[in-house]
């Protein structure tokens, strides 16, 4: 209740320093936080990566197992994405089966893998429709400040482009995660009529729309999401694909570097 | 997912004169038909076919809200639930929410909370129904058209209706309206929901390969779309409120019988004025 009465007051605040061009962190509007990734940090995940985004900071494990194929796609290996909002990371977030935000959280996270064919399936298939590697990746939010779509997903490529195939349990070589695309999703936030980047936690509450775009390196569109009750006129969606556009060619240098 | 089989993998989804699969250009939509007021219990309630989309709406409320720790003490809640009937398609689906369903049930619902008027009814809900029952292919787009019917027919304050259309892209053609196998087979889709007399866009999602030129084609098309969608909606609201008003006109109501009226209570019996004088 706390965080919510302050929300109140800093909806005033934010929308003035919105009106005048300015934010509460002091980022100019198309500017994110710093981004920092932290590969293979988790020893008995296949892949791993810790990403902050600002104060937000997200742990994402990626498992491989052998498992069934879809019968649709019988060559090829299967992502499976899941997301977790863990008390520890908000006094808003509850312990129990997962929330729509979560659901919403780990649907956008996978489309955006999933549409960009981040990860070429077909060479996780062990035997046609009886084998193939299965990709679990787990976002684990551990510490809340907003902007967890674009986080989880910083986490999610980074953890997947670290990943080892664990060939070795049937008997053959281990082999990397065979990544061919790097999707940047890159948040907007409307926020009054001013359009900022990257939203921290007081902008994300009293944004009134939300729309998530996600480019990959040729800066083609791979999936979108627009969130929150207000709306968009297409010239703010056309804003706002340019700037996922540029804000994702400085990023996805600091993930592949990373 | 199930009904892959029978398209053969060099198949066309869109020939050299570009005629579709079923037979329509890039930029057809499937046939529309929408009926409002179809349920009984409802306040408000519609149903739509679009194409081989079969598609219920209801509406409830504005009611109280439960369970109560929701209840906005400044404004209504709208809350959609997005449902497939287990025999809507090929395979039948494990019946109950699915992952994807909350998804498009908050998607919806957020679409319509800045329609609604909602500090209208602190406190309350308005509960809004999808079921689909039988699918192929844009069902969030049909029943978002079919709730927003329902909305108006429920008689809940709105702004304007919310019409929603998809555009995607099939055999490197941007296209509207895409049909199931269009969308398995298709490179790209993109459903959105927009206000049509101010533009506003409620609802985007999208998922595939465009770019931002396909893009552009893609809102043009379905922008176009909807402005023919949203006249079928008001068309349906119409048909529904003159068949009610022919109604109350061919049979009205009996007019009270003087004789049956009890006399004023202050008047005895036989000072009571003459029939005729009425």
């Amino acid at each position: 209740m706390t965080a919510e009465v302050i929300s109140e007051l800093m909806r005033e605040h934010i929308n003035r320093l919105a009106a005048s061009g300015k934010r509460s962190d002091g980022r100019v509007f198309d500017e994110p936080r710093s981004l920092t990734v932290h590969k293979n940090y988790i020893k008995t995940a296949e892949g791993s990566a810790r990403v902050q985004l600002g104060n937000t900071d997200v742990l994402v494990g990626v498992k491989i197992d052998v498992g069934e194929p879809y019968p649709d796609t019988p060559n090829q290996g299967v992502l499976s994405t899941s997301a977790e909002l863990i008390p520890m990371a908000s006094p808003n977030f509850e312990s129990g089966p997962p929330s729509p935000t979560a659901i919403e959280l780990a649907r956008v996270v996978d489309r955006g893998i999933r549409e960009s064919k981040t990860v070429n399936t077909e060479k996780l298939c062990i035997t046609p429709k009886e084998k193939v590697w299965i990709m679990f990746i787990d976002i684990h939010a551990l510490d809340y400040d907003g902007n967890l779509f674009d986080a989880a997903s910083y986490g999610a490529l980074s953890a997947l482009s670290c990943a080892i195939v664990p060939a070795s349990k049937i008997g053959k070589a281990d082999y990397p995660l065979p990544l061919e695309h790097w999707p940047i999703s890159v948040t907007s936030a409307k926020i009054g009529s001013s359009i900022v980047v990257d939203p921290n936690l007081d902008e994300e509450r009293i944004a009134d729309a939300r729309l998530t775009v996600t480019t990959d390196e040729n800066g083609d569109v791979r999936a979108m999401q627009k969130g929150l009750k207000g709306s968009f006129n297409l010239e703010e969606v056309r804003g706002a694909i340019r700037t996922s556009q540029r804000v994702g060619r400085t990023l996805r240098e600091v993930i592949q570097q990373g | 997912m199930g009904d892959v089989e029978h398209i053969p993998k060099e198949l066309k989804l869109i020939d050299e004169s570009g005629v579709r699969l079923d037979g329509r250009r890039y930029d057809e939509l499937r046939p529309i038909r929408i009926e409002a007021g179809v349920l009984k219990k409802a306040d408000g309630s519609a149903y739509i076919e679009w194409g081989n989309n079969k598609v219920l709406a209801a509406v409830y409320g504005p009611r109280e809200a439960h369970p109560r720790h929701l209840q906005d003490p400044a404004k209504a809640l709208v809350q959609c639930r997005y449902n497939m009937a287990p025999f809507s398609v090929t395979e039948r689906k494990r019946p109950g929410p699915d992952r994807r369903s909350v998804e498009i049930s908050k998607v919806i619902s957020e679409a319509f909370a800045s329609v609604v008027f909602v500090e209208q009814f602190p406190r309350t809900s308005v509960d809004i129904f999808i079921e689909v029952l039988q699918a192929d292919a844009g069902t969030r787009c049909a029943g978002l058209t079919a709730a927003s019917v329902a909305l108006a027919d429920a008689g809940i304050p709105m702004r304007d209706l919310v019409t929603s259309c998809a555009s995607g892209k099939i055999g490197g053609v941007v296209a509207l309206d895409l049909n199931k196998d269009e969308d398995n087979f298709g490179e790209a889709d993109c459903p959105m929901a927009i206000v049509p007399r101010t533009g506003e866009i409620v609802l985007l999602q999208m998922d595939g390969h465009l770019t931002v030129d396909e893009f552009e084609r893609a809102m043009d098309l379905s922008i176009v779309a909807t402005k023919g969608i949203y006249e079928l909606q008001r068309d349906a609201l119409r048909r529904r409120y003159s068949a009610m008003a022919e109604q109350a006109m061919e049979a009205p109501p009996p007019p009270p019988i003087p004789s049956e009226l009890p006399p004023p209570p202050d008047m005895p019996e036989d000072e009571l004025p003459e029939v005729d004088d009425l």
